[in-house]
């Protein structure tokens, strides 16, 4: 009797430790992400025609982000997050790269970039590591990335520092205008046997950030990224004109090390209103510096709904080997008439709408929320452009 | 090359060290983070904004430090 007793003692509690670590180890979709944005700019400065001559580029991008949660036996949160990027987009500049080919290095060109991120999450040490690896591809460029990060919160989770390091190792295929090819180098396009240069890109960055509870309204994060590349820095399509009307493709030194410090500072005032403010200081020894503010204010206009009326403002300086269309000397050791990377302002302004009705947006349960957003772009070297983005959330 | 690398120590650190003084700051139990649990206090980019992210890394020289892209694709066109 009292083995019998003992043995479905044991069995229950085998059944319930077995319960327990299949409850525990259960992987669960925690969320879905699905962005889809249009784009569109025009202006007159294309680096690929000198900088003179069309920007018009207009570009359809989706993304699906999949957050998958899982607790192990140390009950541990794991969280698997795979996300895939696709943009289409066509460019009037790219286009002219190579009139003659129509099948030219990217008239219009689809760029995929999924990534996969795993962080583990420990309660007890108040620590999160993780990892993730991401790949880039478009017709004449490939990208593989590795990211690690660590987070460690104080007691009272009010203070956080995290820290992370990563490295892409680029490689672009070399497509050259068509005037300025070597003999027997090929054009790049479908079909071309002749060969064409390989040239890597690498990047590295770490990051510091640390983030404070100031108090029940109040929260700040501080970030410092220093980032570092090295290969072929210029793009080897960009045509360069020189005083004396001769022509070349831009040069720029091989390496570049950039170091961006953000703060951002958000604070609820009162019970409907949140002013979410970013500041970024950013300089490279390229000689350039730049000063960019953010600022948004979402409105809680219900329960379930909000609008986020922002502006965001940028200013940078040229880098040293920036100048305009016909202006350097071809004694000049590094030259481009990229704007990109030219002095100037430039101003985005819009808003988003966001709905997420408790029963899920049109009754449908797993959709949580919804969100429209648009802006309106403008800088002082007269390009200009519009960015609508929609964003659904499963859950 | 020296003396840029100094110009940037020094700006991170006039920047970084106010920041560590922080630590007086009031203790923020978790019943009373209802505002700053909100979506719209996290403290990062929204998601919606990641291709506009991507266009300021193409579009503008400054990058990083955003909750955005570091690297990975050449934003040439």
């Amino acid at each position: 009797m009292s083995v019998g007793l003992l043995l479905s003692l044991w069995r229950a509690g085998y059944a319930q430790q077995e319960k327990t670590s299949y409850e525990t180890r259960k992987l669960k979709v925690k969320e879905v992400n699905l962005v889809s944005s249009y784009y569109q700019q025009d202006g007159n400065k294309s680096a690929v025609t000198g900088g003179i001559g069309t920007e018009k580029l207009s570009d359809y991008a989706q993304s699906i982000d999949l957050v998958l949660k899982a607790t192990d036996q140390r009950h541990r949160q794991h969280t698997l997050a795979f996300d895939l990027n696709i943009d289409h987009y066509t460019s009037a500049s790219s286009d002219r790269i190579d009139p003659l080919t129509v099948s030219s290095a990217s008239r219009s060109d689809t760029h995929i970039y999924p990534s996969i991120t795993w962080n583990i999450h420990d309660d007890v040490t108040r620590t999160t590591r993780g990892i993730s690896f991401s790949y880039s591809t478009e017709y004449d460029y490939k990208s593989y990335g590795v990211n690690l990060n660590f987070v460690k919160a104080s007691a009272g989770n009010n203070r956080e520092i995290s820290l992370k390091a990563g490295a892409f190792f680029d490689t672009w295929s070399v497509i050259l205008p068509p005037e300025l090819r070597p003999e027997g180098y090929g054009s790049g396009a479908e079909g071309d046997r002749d060969p064409i240069a390989y040239k890597p890109r690498n990047s590295y960055s770490a990051g510091l950030s640390l983030s404070q509870v100031i108090n029940k309204r109040l929260q700040v994060l501080l970030t410092v990224e220093p980032a570092f590349q090295q290969g072929l820095l210029s793009t080897p399509f960009h045509r360069m004109y020189f005083k004396d009307g001769s022509e070349t493709v831009e040069r720029l030194p091989g390496s570049r090390l950039k170091l961006p410090i953000g703060f951002r500072l958000h604070y609820f005032l009162g019970d409907h209103v949140v002013l979410r403010t970013f500041y970024r200081y950013y300089i490279d020894d390229w000689g350039m510096q730049a000063h960019t503010i953010n600022v948004e204010t979402p409105v809680k206009l219900s329960s379930f709904a909000s609008i986020s009326p922002f502006y965001r403002y940028s200013h940078q300086t040229a880098v040293r080997y920036f100048a305009a269309y016909g202006q350097h000397a071809p004694t000049d050791r590094y030259y481009t008439s990229d704007y990109d990377i030219s002095g100037f302002n430039s101003q985005f302004v819009g808003a988003g709408l966001r709905l997420a009705p408790p029963g899920g947006v049109l009754g449908v349960g797993h959709w949580q929320s919804a969100e429209l957003r648009y802006g309106h772009y403008v800088r002082t070297t007269g390009m200009v452009a519009n960015s609508l983005t929609l964003l659904v959330k499963l859950k | 090359m020296k003396k840029r690398i100094r110009t940037l120590s020094v700006t991170a650190l006039s920047i970084t060290l106010p920041i560590l003084g922080l630590s007086a700051c009031v203790s923020v139990k978790e019943y009373q983070k209802s505002r700053i649990n909100d979506a719209d206090m996290e403290l990062s980019a929204r998601k919606s904004e990641k291709f506009e992210q991507n266009f300021y890394l193409y579009r503008e020289g400054a990058a990083g430090a955003n909750g955005g892209k570091s690297g990975g694709g050449c934003g040439c066109n």
